[in-house]
């Protein structure tokens, strides 16, 4: 594996399996009564979020403590982030504190990058502006996996804002990579125009796209001022491509619906549709944790160099 | 300034206004060059080897960004003349969006004296179209003139309207050889832009503008010079579409000049991949179609010149988030060598197309007439002297006050060895003298 | 490469194995935990074997090691992982572990440490299939299959017919320093892509 993951682009598909047969392992830890394991103990993992993230930052902050990492938060709203200090002073400070991994958080696309230029540990993009989210798209690879028992072929449909998630553009890279079948589904102005590029279809009518899915991802859709130059108003947004009760009845049976959270119940999903059986929003939360635990074992697990080969026995 | 006397033996001289290139010795005396032939002799001279060594025009920048008065932690007026003496310049053009704003005949006199002590290149000051560069009222542009300016431009900003533009032009055709030159740039389109509107925007989820942010302005710009007759520059080309507009405006006749950045001759979007904020520069470093349409506009003559658009940014500020870094590469010291080894080598210009387009059309442009060439008995010698064959790897310290270049780390072949302004070395085996 | 074990060699060895521990230990509250990735099919064997002997079914656990070893950061990547899958409760229960070969004793170090933040063993036995010497930590084979005087460039390797499609032990002389005994062939579980 590569030394840091940034980008989807950073893992091969043999490299997802392994992450995901990991995690396996990992969610077996998190069935037993002490949910820990030694293997990076020593290791101190930060956390350095910009962005306001608890539900991320928590589930990043379990993983490492569940491996016997020491753990460092650094979240906005508190020290030196909001004190307007650059990421190169933060970096070289983390540096000097000895973190093997720091997992950054950020608005601005592409800081994971240059926090490898000023930094020796390992760098994980736990989500950077509107460029990629790729944990995220880890987990939501495992629950597929786990819940329909294969990735290639799959008939996934990612539904809203994409020109602006971070998410769906890691997912849609590791979809495809997998060999899953990807249909980018909303109004002409939220999906890039040249997506194709990428491997996957475009679409602007969900319903026609509903009959055919096994699994229907949903992104949030962001209502703030500078959002709604993209489209009328959300009532209209809802109308065209909420998933509603009455197209929730679209969805083959046994398919799945997805959310990365956190919802706008009543825009992208209605409230009762969130709640039902097929919904596994719950287990993406939970799935989180072990996958996140995988990457860091995978990541701080080894030299990365060609290492000393120890006898085993 | 102390004259000096130099004999350069064994040079290839290539001139591209006088249409020469061969190997000749030129003789320098009191600020002109008193001689160019073979097998010269002169006794008081100091001989310069320059066997293997090109001699051509001294380099004329018509675009670039000396930051003072106002931004001195990224340039001052002595820092930048080095730097474009370093890189082979004897002339270059400020453009006028320092603090204060060029927009009178005091700041340029400012300027020109500043540059007038450090005395390291001939400075010809842009002034600005409009005050404060704010796109409303007219800058004091017969002031200017009188003061000696020929180029004006509210580069960094977009002339807004084309009104604006209009009534600028048809004022300024009450002078001789007065060129207005646009940034252009449809603000509408393009706020908040990192880069290039494309797949690579989109994968790299950065905020983008279109080509079409820059075509239309040009196309607009164009219309205007039609409209009033009057002389117009556009500044950094950077897109396929506008090098045609440029392009079909020669073709009808209109009073129409273009220029090019060596980074946009050299870079693409996809370059971005690593967010460097080295390459984040306005206009953005667009598609491979677009950079090999700068390339043959510039061997058709389409696009006039190479100018560098240096602009210094202090390291702090570009050490930064890529949404915060602000725009610009610097450039005076690495266009040559970038020209000679993207364009000449690989035989897509000639060399001496390439010195032309470095030398003698931004002089005449900008209407800097002791610079690029004819190299001959009685014309002040502003020369360069380099070595097409010298590999160095471009990387800091940089003679420039600041570091922010999109060539870092490239290897590059071709290399100044002296830089000679009215007949004195500013740069001799490549190091200033000054 | 020379032979240590032949298919019959095994079988002898664990039926043995299997008198052996029913002898000393009592089958009740007994428990076999393999360590992936051969000792868990061997547990397996030990459990069928005992049963023929006694009419007792001892439950057998599959234990991955991989979280608890010492030289996490020391390889080029971090060690393949493995399942684990105990379905009862150690705690209280004589736990016999099981393991193909044993060797500087890092491996069993580790698992009787996995074993811990399981439960709380009443006791902990160990048995081995090939007991190659050289031991870097104090720890002994209660049953042992075979012991095998080896150098420290040797690798010994066991074959077990459900992983390797038949059963036996060879040693390779070996050169250069130590290498890991572990088969390249095993990846991860759950290959659906």
């Amino acid at each position: 594996m590569n030394e840091h993951l940034l980008s989807m682009h950073d893992v091969t598909a043999e490299d997802v399996v392994r992450i995901l047969d990991t995690a396996e392992s990992f969610r077996e830890v998190g069935t037993r009564v002490i949910k820990k394991v030694p293997a990076l103990r020593g290791r101190t993992v930060v956390n350095l979020f910009y962005e306001n993230s608890t539900r991320t930052r928590i589930s990043f902050e379990l993983a490492a403590k569940r491996l016997s990492a020491d753990v460092i938060n650094f979240a906005s709203g508190g020290s030196s982030v909001s004190k307007g200090e650059s990421l190169k002073d933060t970096a070289l400070t983390l540096q000097a504190m000895g973190a093997d991994a720091i997992v950054i958080r950020h608005s601005s696309s592409g800081s994971p990058y240059q926090l490898t230029k000023w930094v020796r540990g390992h760098v994980l993009n736990a989500g950077d502006g509107t460029h990629e989210h790729p944990t995220q798209a880890l987990l939501d690879l495992y629950t597929m996996r786990e819940r329909l028992g294969r990735l290639e072929g799959l008939r996934v449909a990612i539904v809203g804002d994409v020109l602006h998630s971070r998410v769906a553009r890691s997912l849609s890279f590791g979809l495809v990579k997998m060999g899953a079948d990807v249909t980018l589904v909303g109004p002409a102005t939220l999906i890039p125009p040249d997506a194709p590029v990428w491997g996957v279809q475009v679409s602007h009518d969900v319903d026609e796209v509903l009959p055919k899915l096994d699994v229907c991802y949903l992104l949030r859709v962001q209502t703030e001022r500078q959002r709604l130059e993209y489209f009328p108003s959300v009532r209209e947004y809802a109308r065209l491509f909420g998933l509603n009760r009455s197209r929730v009845g679209l969805l083959p049976e046994g398919s799945l619906i997805m959310h990365p959270g956190p919802m706008n119940r009543g825009v992208e999903i209605d409230s009762d549709v969130a709640d039902l059986p097929q919904s596994v929003i719950e287990d993406q939360v939970t799935n989180g944790i072990a996958v996140r635990m995988a990457l860091l074992y995978l990541l701080l697990g080894g030299r990365g160099e060609s290492g000393e080969e120890v006898p085993r026995g | 300034m102390d004259s000096q006397e130099l004999l350069f033996r064994g040079a290839r001289v290539v001139d591209p206004a006088a249409g020469r290139d061969e190997v000749a010795d030129v003789h320098v005396r009191e600020g002109v060059v008193a001689d160019v032939g073979r097998g010269l002799d002169a006794a008081s001279a100091e001989i310069v080897d320059a066997d293997g060594l090109v001699l051509a025009p001294g380099l004329v920048d018509m675009h670039t960004h000396l930051r003072e008065p106002g931004f001195e932690q990224k340039e001052t007026i002595e820092t930048g003349t080095r730097a474009a003496a370093v890189g082979g310049y004897t002339a270059v053009s400020p453009m006028a969006n320092t603090d204060p704003v060029a927009d009178d005949a005091s700041v340029i006199a400012e300027v020109r004296a500043t540059a007038a002590r450090a005395d390291l290149a001939d400075v010809f000051p842009v002034g600005a179209i409009t005050k404060g560069l704010e796109g409303e009222v007219l800058a004091e542009i017969g002031e200017m003139v009188e003061a000696g300016v020929r180029l004006f431009s509210d580069d960094g900003r977009c002339v807004p309207t084309a009104r604006t533009l209009r009534n600028a032009l048809t004022y300024a055709r009450a002078f001789d050889d007065v060129v207005l030159a646009d940034h252009c740039e449809d603000a509408s389109l393009s706020t908040g832009q990192q880069m290039h509107e494309g797949i690579s925007s989109y994968s790299l989820g950065l905020a983008a503008q279109p080509a079409a942010a820059e075509d239309a302005i040009v196309f607009r710009d164009i219309e205007m010079a039609r409209l009033t007759g009057g002389r117009l520059h556009i500044c950094h080309l950077s897109s396929a579409r506008s090098v045609e507009l440029v392009r079909r405006a020669k073709a009808d006749g209109l009073r129409v000049s273009a220029e090019v950045t060596p980074h946009h001759l050299v870079f693409t979007d996809e370059d971005l991949r690593t967010y460097d904020t080295n390459l984040k520069v306005n206009p953005p470093l667009r598609s491979s179609e677009d950079r090999d349409a700068l390339r043959e506009g510039l061997a058709d003559g389409t696009i006039d010149a190479i100018a560098t658009d240096h602009a210094p940014h202090a390291v702090e500020e570009k050490e930064a988030e890529f949404d915060r870094a602000p725009h610009g590469t610097i450039g005076l010291e690495t266009a040559l060598a970038v020209a000679l080894t993207e364009l000449a080598a690989s035989g897509l210009l000639s060399l001496s197309r390439v010195l032309e387009a470095l030398s003698s059309a931004p002089a005449r442009l900008i209407g800097a007439r002791d610079h690029g060439g004819p190299i001959a008995a009685g014309r002040p010698a502003n020369l360069v002297l380099f070595d097409p064959e010298e590999r160095w790897t471009v990387e800091p310290p940089f003679v420039s006050r600041s570091r922010n270049s999109a060539f870092t780390g490239r290897e590059l072949v071709g290399r100044v060895r002296h830089t000679v302004r009215h007949g004195v070395l500013m740069v001799s085996e490549g190091k200033a003298t000054r | 490469m020379s032979r240590i074990l032949a298919p019959d060699d095994v079988r002898r060895a664990l039926a043995r194995i299997a008198h052996e521990i029913v002898e000393r230990e009592r089958t009740d509250g007994l428990v076999l935990v393999g360590i992936a990735d051969r000792g868990d099919h061997l547990a397996f064997r030990l459990s069928r074997e005992i049963a023929k002997i006694e009419d007792a079914e001892v439950p057998v656990g599959v234990l991955d090691i991989s979280f608890y070893r010492d030289d996490i950061g020391l390889t080029a990547e971090a060690p393949e992982v493995h399942e684990t899958r105990i379905p009862f409760d150690v705690t209280g229960r004589t736990v016999v572990l099981v393991d193909d070969v044993l060797y500087t004793g890092r491996t069993i170090r580790a698992a009787m440490d996995a074993l811990m933040d399981l439960g709380r063993p009443r006791r902990i036995r160990l048995a081995i299939l090939v007991d190659r010497g050289h031991r870097e930590l104090p720890i002994r084979a209660d049953f042992v299959g075979k012991n095998v005087p080896t150098q420290h460039g040797d690798d010994v390797r066991v074959m077990v017919t459900e992983v390797d499609g038949e059963d036996g032990a060879v040693v390779q002389e070996g050169s250069t320093g130590p290498t890991l005994t572990e088969s390249p062939a095993v990846t991860g579980r759950g290959e659906s892509a």
